[in-house]
């Protein structure tokens, strides 16, 4: 029985969403097409749950303790030694005491490292055999660093401006448009390289064309922290004033404002799954938030200077020396303690990163990169076509050319994804109805029949009293039809209400219209 | 204490040896494909617009006769060879492949008018304007491959001469009969010298004729008088009629339903029926500006394709109201004929400038053999397309087709015409009493009269 409920939420995953039913569906030739197609889903769906159950080739890790003992309490150091030696290689640390506090970031099939210490020491490390691929020295301050759409490229916000370098450490480009910018965001859909500078300008630029494909001011001062929602690619703001902002290329405002912690954020980071947001503020807070009510969900006590969610879910935060991993163990976003690890004394972590598709967590700090081990944090089973952390060169290359020809739109990046490729709910002449908007029509043709300017003319046509009447007459003219329609809809409303009252046909006509 | 994390050695997710396939590990999760809905849009248009890029329907001209294509058969079995017949008399074998002739077939005075190949291919039929009916025999495929065969005239195999000019002959399938029409309809042996049977139902010329490919004994005709019979071999009378309300130029049955079968009519319009119910088309295609001259199924039975006196040829699936394809160049005049071919991947229009044109069947199709890999992408691309049809980007793109103007034009006007027409209507029936005005749907509106 539990086996078949398990199977049954996975179908429920895969279907992606349920069925609404095609009893609205009045045409018989499209209910049976639709009929057809989601027999076909429903199959679909199944398949891949018993793919899901019997096929995939790893299992994910795990963190089992007995007794008395506390997940919490276990060090890194006995975990290292329980795993096998390929895995007891992943934790390493790396003194690097002259160039810090260290960033870093990892390729999305977490094949490769990048790391970007402060006083301009940036290197690219191969993860998986631990050989470094390239170090070099920008001789700037460096503030950010984070690899475009595969390893062959990275950005680096550095003092002035941000620039582009390719593996071997050229510099491809110098991104003139933004100014001391703080913070990077790649997006992967759209090769949008967003960057938000000291000014707290948010600038979006299209790696593959170069084109600014938006440049909004917030207006909220100096702006550091910047995340990028996985799910639809929106990019989110921790301002000084405690609000995050959420961000979509194409509009000059924000799309969502809200008010998180009363004082500065300090960091934020969303789930995989697209709805949790999890803000860190100065005010001693952590909340983490639902998206789709912009409700906090949870509010902790604690701080922190970086958060991260890994693809399974476990959050990762770090303060001063001190990092801390929560987990959601009933799958309701009811975080606690799982783990957690302490660095020296004295050592400031900067910046937290989890390793996609391997239980590990790296991270920067001010001597330094570490990286320990999560049991359970990394996705077990990846998908060649998404990320592959065993690509070769070739199957890199094809990769390049397909996300470039898949490439999405800007405008295509929105609240609410699955919008997309649907269609608008309610009929055009329903939307046309709205009386707001209707009235937000009438008002701007007003506005344009006034503004019209009239023609100087001769023979006393342009005296005051004709240029009056002629004023009149055009914002009439321009009346007219709004007031035609309304006129229309109001004596069809009372048509139906004579026919709601059901007289017979000969008598229709005396009923009374009120 | 009991710890795991994932640990993967490179031999489990590599391949082995250089000559091995790179291993391939799916994972279905949604919380991986992050916007693949989106991308699958994108992807869509992608297809959409490629699609445009890659329509190059026509293929080649073949010419060689010298005046008007009156009528073309097919040879079904053998996939390259098409008949051709023309209005001097002229009947010609092509190599589609190669596209030349590959024999003549000399003896008629006057127009071919109509052509037709037994079921085996050993036999033609053709009749025409000068009152005979000519059995030819087919060339093998052998000789028909020798290039030098061209040129090579041949004498038919048997000339029955009649009192009055043919408008059409067809074949049996699967059997030695053939039927010609022209003042009545005469059922024909191969062996003998005078029609077996004779039918004829007023006093009209016919001008069509096609037997139905599941049931040997059923044929049907249309005739000037607006008719359309079916006959039953079997039976000494016709079986069925409808009048409509314009003449039926030509006649195709659907090969994967025989029940059903279509008309290409004079008023613009292909009309689909139900052998069994001819109350009401099934469907009325509309597209063409002009008479409809001709129509043939594809193989599949799924779609067909007509020509007509517009200058135009269309591409219609067999349940669509509006066509999903129009050919046109500068240089064909008016299309009097048309067949799919065989395989169901051409189709070759005569017109009447003299020249019989090669077309794909599917614009932007590629060619030859595809790899599985190749045939895959496509298969999924196909999809991603049908899915996204109805959004707006995608249909504006799959949707366009550069008409020529006087066609557009044309279109443009009966769009007008017919939206008065049908405003009108709707006022009629705003201003009268409920119910006393009565629509008629399109589908029953053309038919006159039903006679069993």
């Amino acid at each position: 029985m539990a086996l078949s409920d398990e199977e049954d939420l996975d179908i429920k995953k895969y279907l992606r969403g349920e069925n609404k039913g095609l009893k609205a569906v009045k045409d018989k030739k499209l209910r049976g097409q639709l009929t057809v197609r989601e027999e076909l889903y429903s199959q679909s769906a199944k398949a891949a749950a018993k793919v899901e159950k019997w096929l995939l080739p790893s299992e994910g890790g795990y963190l089992e303790t007995e007794g008395l003992e506390k997940s919490w309490r276990i060090k890194q150091e006995n975990i290292v030694h329980e795993v096998d030696i390929l895995s007891s290689r992943k934790a390493f640390d790396i003194v690097l005491p002259d160039l810090g506090p260290y960033v870093l970031d990892y390729t999305s099939n977490g094949h490769y490292m990048l790391v970007g210490g402060r006083r301009g020491h940036l290197a690219m490390m191969d993860v998986m055999s631990m050989n470094l691929i390239k170090e070099f020295q920008v001789r700037e301050t460096i503030r950010d660093v984070k690899f475009l759409h595969n390893d062959q490229f990275f950005a680096a916000a550095q003092k002035k401006y941000s620039y582009i370098y390719n593996k071997v450490g050229t510099e491809i480009h110098c991104l003139k448009e933004n100014l001391f910018p703080l913070s990077l965001q790649f997006l992967q859909n759209y090769f949008l390289l967003v960057s938000i500078n000291k000014y707290g300008q948010l600038l979006y630029q299209d790696t593959t064309t170069g084109e600014i494909v938006g440049h909004h001011r917030t207006g909220l001062g100096r702006c550091d922290v910047m995340n990028a929602n996985p799910f639809n690619s929106v990019i989110a703001l921790g301002h000084n004033s405690g609000k995050v902002t959420l961000w979509k290329p194409t509009s000059a405002n924000p799309l969502v404002k809200m008010l998180c912690h009363h004082g500065p954020i300090a960091a934020l980071a969303f789930h995989n799954n697209g709805h949790l947001m999890a803000t860190a503020g100065m005010d001693h807070k952590i909340k983490l938030w639902d998206l789709r009510k912009f409700e906090a969900v949870h509010t902790f006590k604690g701080h922190a200077k970086t958060l991260d969610f890994s693809q399974r879910g476990l959050l990762a935060m770090a303060s001063g020396s001190l990092i801390k991993i929560w987990r959601d163990d009933s799958g309701n976003s009811d975080y606690q303690l799982y783990m957690s690890h302490r660095m020296l004394k004295g050592y400031q972590v900067g910046e937290v990163r989890f390793r996609p598709y391997e239980d590990v967590l790296g991270f920067g700090h001010s001597t330094g990169i570490s990286s320990i081990l999560v049991p359970g944090s990394g996705e077990p089973n990846f998908d060649t076509f998404v990320a592959n952390p065993f690509e070769t060169s070739k199957q890199r290359r094809e990769k390049e050319v397909h996300a470039l020809l898949d490439k999405l739109q800007p405008e295509m990046i929105m609240m609410d994804q699955t919008k997309i490729g649907g269609l608008k709910s309610g009929s055009r002449a329903e939307e046309g109805k709205s009386k707001e908007g209707r009235e937000a029509e009438m008002d701007a043709a007003l506005a344009a029949a006034k503004g019209e300017k009239r023609k100087k003319k001769t023979k006393g046509r342009s005296k005051p009293s004709k240029i009056e009447k002629k004023k009149k007459e055009t914002v009439i003219k321009a009346k007219r039809p709004f007031i035609e329609e309304r006129v229309k809809e109001e004596e069809k409303r009372k048509k139906q209400k004579v026919s709601e009252m059901q007289l017979p046909l000969a008598l229709q006509r005396f009923a009374r219209s009120s | 204490m009991k710890v795991k994390v994932i640990s993967r050695s490179a031999e489990e997710f590599t391949r082995e040896r250089s000559q091995d396939l790179q291993r391939v590990f799916r994972n279905f999760d949604p919380k991986l494909h992050a916007q693949e809905k989106a991308v699958e849009y994108a992807r869509a248009l992608n297809a959409a617009k490629l699609e445009k890029i890659f329509a190059k329907p026509f293929l080649g001209a073949m010419d060689g006769h010298v005046d008007a294509i009156s009528c073309m058969a097919k040879n079904p079995n053998y996939l390259k060879g098409i008949f051709s017949g023309s209005m001097d008399g002229d009947i010609r074998l092509w190599d589609i492949s190669s596209r030349s002739t590959v024999q003549q077939f000399v003896g008629h005075k006057g127009a071919v008018r109509g052509l037709a190949a037994s079921t085996d291919g050993s036999i033609l039929v053709s009749c025409g304007n000068d009152c005979t009916v000519r059995l030819w025999s087919i060339p093998g495929p052998k000789i028909a491959d020798l290039d030098d065969a061209s040129e090579n005239a041949s004498n038919p195999l048997a000339v029955y001469v009649s009192k009055n000019a043919f408008r059409a002959v067809d074949h049996q399938w699967d059997g030695n009969l053939f039927a010609t029409v022209g003042a009545q309809v005469d059922i024909w042996d191969h062996s003998r010298s005078e029609p077996v049977t004779s039918f004829a139902w007023g006093s009209d010329t016919v001008v069509s004729v096609r037997f139905n490919p599941a049931h040997k004994d059923i044929l049907a005709t249309s005739a000037s008088d607006r008719s359309i019979t079916l006959y039953d071999l079997r039976m000494a009378l016709p079986s069925k009629k409808i009048v409509m309300q314009t003449r039926t130029n030509a006649i195709a049955w659907n090969p994967r339903e025989p029940m059903n079968f279509s008309l290409a009519n004079e008023d613009c319009n292909c009309y689909s029926y139900d052998m069994r119910n001819m109350e009401q088309a099934k469907c009325v295609h509309r597209d063409h500006v002009s008479a409809v001259m001709d129509i043939d199924y594809s193989p599949t039975g799924r779609e067909f394709v007509t020509g007509s006196y517009d200058r135009t040829v269309r591409i219609f699936q067999y349940n669509a109201g509006h066509s999903r394809e129009i050919y046109h160049t500068k240089r064909m005049q008016r299309v009097f004929c048309v067949k799919f071919s065989c395989d169901a991947s051409y189709v070759i229009s005569g017109s009447d400038d003299t020249n019989l044109r090669l077309w794909k069947a599917k614009a932007s199709e590629q060619l030859g053999v595809l790899l599985p890999r190749e045939r895959k992408k496509q298969e999924y691309l196909d999809a991603v397309k049908e899915r996204f049809k109805h959004l707006p980007e995608v249909k504006r793109i799959v949707r366009h087709r550069h008409l020529p103007k006087p066609i557009y034009k044309a279109a443009s006007l009966r769009r007008t015409m017919a939206d008065a027409e049908k405003k009108k209507e709707e006022r009629k029936r705003a201003h009268s009493a409920p119910g006393t005005v009565v629509t008629v749907p399109l589908r029953k509106r053309r038919i006159v009269s039903e006679i069993e």
